[in-house]
């Protein structure tokens, strides 16, 4: 390579720098300040100019949030919705994905359509009328709106699946069927051990997205034992306003599992995000 | 059983092809289509989820548009928020992902860190936001202090309360980084390669292969973002706990919504709300895909 030209590269790597370093420290920000502000004594809370990293750190808030709240009955709470959802979600989506790649059946590709058009509907419009469904059942108020449905399938990760199922040669399951083995089993045999993947996508954005939600547990859990973490976090206040330490070390902790998740999975995780937008 | 060993493949298929979808066939009629027709009688009563519903005609309706500034608000302070917050985050996601793409190091490290912000419970991230936001002495205003001004006053003032949102909404944009960044990936480097021989620039490569391969990403993008602004709800109703401070600028049109059903019981009336907001997302989803063949490039040459 001629020296001209490298001195180039190494000149224009390093303005592309000058723009990625500034940006990632943006998006840095919101996580880095709950870190630092969950480490503060009540004093430095208001501090201005503000304190970047506490000296000595205040330990203390982490245990302390955990009482201040009834922490654990939320946590408990929230791993109980998050696990039946995705259990759900699993079995169902899986089964429905099956249906839709591998059977060539008359009214399949209606329903693959109406269960993409279902994506186009606004939460609100069904929201209403399966509240009053529930609140007649007498399901309000516990967790069973927020696990059950998830039983019945769900349309992007219908999608998801469908899309994964289809690369897997026909050829298998033809063989299959030849030998005399049933449609359960080439779902149960074959084709579930091969799209590993796609299932644990699956599993990682219900876990994640039922560990987030907020909208659904503040319609349907009405008891403060039943809360999960997210309708917790508003218990950090007292008359004087909020507990931001308190708050801050919370957000910290229901955050982490996370994020630990995404460190460890993250090549499923872009994967994933991949599959559901481009190849349509 | 038994009595499919001697059917037709046909009606085989057809059974296990039922079979395998029923958990989602129930679903599609218990949670979809019940809950859509409901709604859209509900939303021609006057219903507050206890007595039965009463027929009232177009009232709801009516009331909407002739006798309620506060949903008329909601109205355009969602659509102010959409727009803007969009069109934003379409340029950054795009702008961001193309500086990753173009071979430098550490480009996994960058992805991931994008990437955080979206991972940060929605609760907890409206929280510290609000935290960080404080006027006078939120982390923010420091850039402000250093040039000697003032910051602004952020959420709590009507004129930079939904500038402010938008600011936010850029911060939660890692899934359109990764999504871009696979498709830049994706576009064949003999395109660049053949335009590089006709002499082209940055720009020419920018604008006549980069930008019409990646048409279809944006496209995605901007219908899938469509239908979340329209229902942009946790992080202003964390911030405001649904009141609109400061007056009525962060009212959007999902928390109004919830508010009439669940605070007021007025379930007509909320259905109304969600039927009206259908309509609105499905005429603009409309729009845009009409619009797509003017614009969207799709490298197999006919659209799906």
């Amino acid at each position: 390579m001629r020296p001209r030209k490298l001195v180039w590269q190494v000149v224009r790597e390093g303005l592309m720098h000058v723009a990625l370093v500034p940006a990632g420290l943006v998006f840095l920000l919101p996580f880095f300040w709950m870190l630092s502000t969950s480490l503060k004594p009540d004093i430095q809370l208001y501090a201005y100019p503000p304190i970047w990293i506490p000296s000595p750190p205040n330990w203390l808030n982490y245990p302390n949030a955990t009482t201040y709240i009834t922490f654990w009955v939320y946590l408990r709470n929230t791993v109980t919705i998050a696990a039946g959802a995705t259990i759900g979600a699993l079995i169902s989506c899986s089964l429905v994905a099956y249906s839709l790649a591998r059977i060539p059946w008359p009214g399949r590709n209606a329903l693959f359509i109406f269960t993409v058009a279902t994506l186009m509907l606004p939460f609100q419009v069904t929201m209403i009328p399966l509240f009053i469904v529930f609140k007649n059942l007498g399901w309000v108020g516990d967790f069973r709106p927020l696990i059950v449905p998830h039983f019945f399938g769900g349309a992007l990760y219908i999608f998801l699946l469908r899309q994964f199922f289809m690369t897997i040669p026909m050829e298998l399951s033809e063989a299959a069927r030849i030998d005399g083995s049933s449609e359960i089993r080439i779902y149960a045999s074959i084709i579930l051990p091969l799209a590993k993947p796609a299932l644990a996508t699956v599993a990682i954005f219900e876990v994640i997205a039922r560990w987030r939600d907020y909208l659904g547990p503040l319609i349907y859990l009405k008891d403060q034992s039943t809360y999960t973490l997210s309708l917790g976090l508003y218990e950090y206040s007292s008359q004087y306003g909020r507990e931001w330490g308190l708050l801050m070390a919370a957000s910290v902790m229901m955050t982490l599992p996370i994020v630990l998740l995404f460190f460890f999975l993250q090549k499923v995780f872009v994967q994933g995000i991949a599959l559901t937008g481009i190849k349509g | 059983m038994a009595v499919l060993l001697n059917a037709s493949p046909r009606v085989r298929n057809t059974f296990y092809g039922v079979v395998f979808a029923l958990p989602w066939l129930i679903g599609i009629c218990a949670f979809w289509i019940y809950p859509t027709l409901a709604s859209a009688y509900y939303s021609f009563t006057e219903f507050n989820a206890v007595q039965t519903p009463r027929w009232v005609g177009l009232r709801n309706y009516v009331e909407l548009f002739t006798d309620d500034p506060e949903f008329i608000q909601a109205i355009w302070n969602t659509l102010y928020f959409a727009s803007v917050s969009i069109v934003l985050a379409i340029l950054f996601a795009f702008g961001l992902a193309m500086l990753l793409n173009a071979r430098v190091h550490f480009q996994t490290v960058y992805r991931t860190v994008y990437f955080l912000p979206t991972l940060v419970p929605e609760v907890a991230l409206a929280l510290v936001w609000v935290y960080l936001f404080t006027p006078i002495t939120g982390l923010v205003n420091l850039p402000f202090d250093w040039l000697g001004l003032r910051g602004p006053c952020w959420l709590t003032c009507p004129q930079w309360s939904i500038p402010t949102l938008i600011l936010l909404a850029l911060w939660i944009i890692g899934q359109q980084i990764i999504l871009y960044l696979a498709g830049l990936q994706d576009v064949p480097q003999e395109l660049y390669d053949a335009s590089e021989v006709d002499g082209a620039n940055f720009w020419h490569k920018l604008w006549n292969v980069t930008i019409p391969m990646m048409t279809p990403v944006i496209f995605f993008h901007l219908v899938t973002s469509v239908i979340g602004a329209m229902q942009f709800f946790a992080i202003p109703y964390v911030m405001t706990g649904g009141t609109g401070f400061p007056a009525g600028t962060t009212m959007f049109y999902s928390i109004y919504l919830y508010k009439n059903a669940f605070h007021y019981f007025s379930m007509g009336y909320a259905s109304a709300m969600a039927w009206l907001l259908f309509l609105i997302t499905l005429a603009i989803t409309l729009v845009i895909f009409r619009s797509a063949r003017l614009w969207v490039y799709y490298a197999g040459g006919e659209a799906k």
